[in-house]
């Protein structure tokens, strides 16, 4: 990592251009549920190069590109012809169309690479590592000529999404809502596929064919976990398409000198660094990360068995009076079927909210706030039962396991409509009282 | 169907809301709605009901282009659709979307506002607002900012709604707005029905529910892969006609438009 040098600086500059393009127009593709069309654009750019360069008989950019996109929009429309005409299935057209485009593009590009030096390999896996040494003049500064094209991309997508961003969207969500107030998605969809051919051909000679599917792709799942708006969608995809391309070339000069090898390459280590974001924020994303769920599903549960618990010591104060017997806590843990580590948990949550207090020898007891709470718990518990009995007409003995349920999951909605309902009721089908 | 007579059986009034003449859909070549020919008279909530299959979604998306017409005419207060979009709101049928999408219930409320803004324009505050306001009208302002995926079922009903409300339209096409919503929001689309009507709009419903038919609507389209019946509530919702609705399909139409979609083009 010391012999950092401006090469990799530019090398990292291309990389998060043509990601941070890639990741614009991805995000579309991912809300549409298309996320494959990304797939098939990028495959089906490559016969698009080989006839423009057939034709044309040399590399001169222009045709080249104009070539690609023509692919890439041609893949898309035939793919919506054979769903239309065929009714088939998009993913399974796609996968007609796409993988046969590409097999012609190979063929066509071994064919002419016998004459000239076009590189299979590096169409397919790119060359970024070589894109400092091929400069183009800006201005006073001589520029790597893939970072100024990955610009110029990144400016059309940020240009073309910000003036139909309104429509993108509506097209994207309701189509039909979109045609019937006179906005043609149709077109808005071609817009987006022209876009999406521009960005994989300009992303192709760095990333190549095969990784641009990642750029196109995993930055835009990563935002919809993080963001719950398209703008912020939007936004968190950049930050993860620029942390893709730092921490890939990073990964490629860095990890391999570690095991005695040479550098490896930067676009697959981009596309491993984008797996591995996608991964942290899969495990740590607000609400629908799974760490996230999981703390969520565990306070749910840790809750429950505090109303458990809370539910059994008032029912023991019911039956045995304030004055009565007192009960063990290993016995009350036993009894709600809490396993002595979760009984530990429980015991310390109950009584750092104040809701139990102890005496000698594990005795446990309700506080003041404790038994308050409890009442609540109870009372949810036996207007579900009478709600049961008298309004879903369920026999009296079948009430209590349901209600036993529904007496943690009570909203305050739902417990004003169970209080109307059973105006005037005291006791539940089994005599008790209503707290 | 193309070598029929042009012959208006009867004469359209230019004011109808809607008025439809020789209407016949299909879909893939088959059709599935045949010879609709019918006009609606302003201010009206008006009952789209049939069974299953019978093409009452797809009454609405003809009349809204959004599928072609094999044949026949639609004219919106006079005027063919494209000219007349703006007048013309559509609620969709709720499960036609990904309510998994990254938008929030005002992003999609502000969707009804596009037609006007036009394209490429930026949404103004001006819109927002009115936006938040047709949220307010079905009591969501509290929900503006939730993306949608956390709303209930009703609530996401609600908030279509709320979309067709703030298009300012003067013609309503809703796909089946009752399907599946609790009690509140029933209770919030029947309210929303019965002031559109008294600013004078026009409002057509698909709706399953036969038990409130007569409470909700004042005319009803009874269909059947073709128009059983027309007309106020009172004359047409009949015994007789429910039957005719209901009675089953037409299998010689059925075998018919079988026939019709394999013939050459």
């Amino acid at each position: 990592m010391s012999d950092w040098s401006m090469i990799d600086t530019w090398i990292v500059l291309t990389g998060m251009v043509i990601a941070m393009s890639c990741a614009l127009v991805g995000n579309f593709l991912v809300i549409r549920r298309m996320s494959l069309m990304g797939d098939a654009i990028s495959h089906a750019v490559l016969p698009g190069l080989a006839v423009a360069f057939l034709l044309s008989g040399d590399r001169h950019p222009l045709p080249m590109f104009a070539g690609a996109v023509a692919a890439g929009l041609l893949t898309a429309f035939l793919t919506e012809w054979i769903r239309t005409n065929g009714r088939m299935e998009a993913d399974a057209a796609m996968g007609v169309i796409f993988t046969t485009l590409f097999a012609i593009g190979l063929l066509l590009i071994v064919r002419a690479a016998d004459s000239v030096d076009l590189d299979p390999g590096c169409v397919l896996y790119g060359a970024i590592e070589l894109s400092p040494l091929d400069t183009v003049p800006v201005g006073p500064w001589e520029w790597p000529r893939a970072f100024a094209i990955g610009l110029v991309v990144l400016a059309i997508n940020v240009v073309v999404i910000g003036l139909f961003y309104k429509e993108l969207v509506l097209s994207s969500f309701d189509p039909e809502a979109a045609a019937a107030l006179g906005f043609k998605p149709r077109r808005i969809y071609y817009l987006l596929m022209a876009l999406v051919a521009v960005t994989a051909v300009a992303s192709f000679e760095s990333v190549g064919s095969i990784l641009v599917i990642a750029m196109l792709i995993v930055p835009g799942v990563c935002g919809t976990l993080l963001a719950r708006r398209l703008p912020g969608v939007l936004a968190a995809s950049a930050v993860v398409a620029m942390l893709s391309a730092i921490g890939g070339h990073v990964m490629a000069i860095g990890i391999p000198p570690i095991f005695g090898f040479v550098d490896t390459s930067t676009s697959g280590s981009m596309a491993v660094a984008a797996g591995i974001l996608f991964v942290g924020v899969f495990l740590v994303a607000p609400e629908n990360g799974v760490l996230a769920r999981w703390a969520h599903q565990r306070s749910l549960r840790d809750r429950i068995r505090c109303e458990d618990v809370l539910g059994a010591l008032y029912r023991w104060h019911e039956e045995h009076g304030e004055k009565g017997p007192v009960v063990r806590w290993p016995e009350l843990a036993a009894r709600i079927g809490l396993g002595p580590t979760q009984a530990r948990r429980i015991r310390r949550l109950l009584r750092r909210n104040g809701l139990i207090g102890y005496v000698a020898d594990d005795a446990v007891h309700l506080t003041g706030e404790g038994k308050r709470q409890a009442a609540i718990v109870i009372r949810d518990h036996r207007l579900w039962e009478v709600y049961l009995h008298h309004q879903v007409q369920l026999p009296a003995d079948h009430v209590h396991a349901t209600s036993e349920a529904l007496e943690h999951l009570t909203s305050d909605g739902m417990r004003r409509r169970l209080e109307r309902d059973a105006t005037g009721a005291s006791v539940d089908p089994h005599g008790k009282v209503i707290p | 169907m193309t070598g029929m007579p042009a012959v208006s059986r009867h004469e359209h009034s230019p004011a109808h809301p809607l008025a439809i003449h020789d209407m016949t859909v299909a879909y893939h070549r088959k059709p599935v709605l045949w010879d609709v020919d019918f006009d609606i008279p302003e201010g009206n909530l008006v009952g789209i009901i049939g069974p299953n299959g019978a093409g009452k979604s797809t009454l609405i998306k003809a009349v809204l282009d959004l599928m072609p017409k094999a044949s026949g005419e639609v004219m919106i207060y006079g005027r063919p659709y494209r000219e007349q979009s703006q007048r013309v709101a559509y609620v969709p049928q709720r499960e036609s979307v990904d309510w998994d999408f990254p938008v929030s219930a005002l992003d999609v409320v502000t969707m009804g506002r596009y037609g006007r803004i036009g394209w490429c324009r930026p949404v103004s505050r001006l819109h927002r607002e009115a936006a938040r306001s047709a949220l307010d009208q079905v009591g969501m302002a509290d929900y503006a900012e939730r993306q949608i995926r956390q709303l209930s079922g009703g609530q996401q009903q609600r908030v279509f709604l709320a979309r067709a409300l703030a298009q300012e339209a003067d013609l309503y096409f809703m796909d089946e707005p009752f399907a599946g919503v609790d009690a509140a929001t029933e209770k919030v689309i029947v309210a929303l029905l019965r002031r559109l009507r008294e600013d004078g709009k026009t409002v057509l419903v698909v709706h399953h529910d036969l038990q409130t038919v007569a409470d909700y609507f004042d005319w009803v389209i009874m269909l059947n892969m073709r128009v059983v019946a027309v007309g106020p509530t009172g004359s047409v919702f009949t015994r007789d006609n429910l039957h005719k609705t209901y009675g089953g399909r037409l299998t010689l139409l059925d075998e018919a438009a079988e026939a019709v979609a394999r013939s050459p083009q």
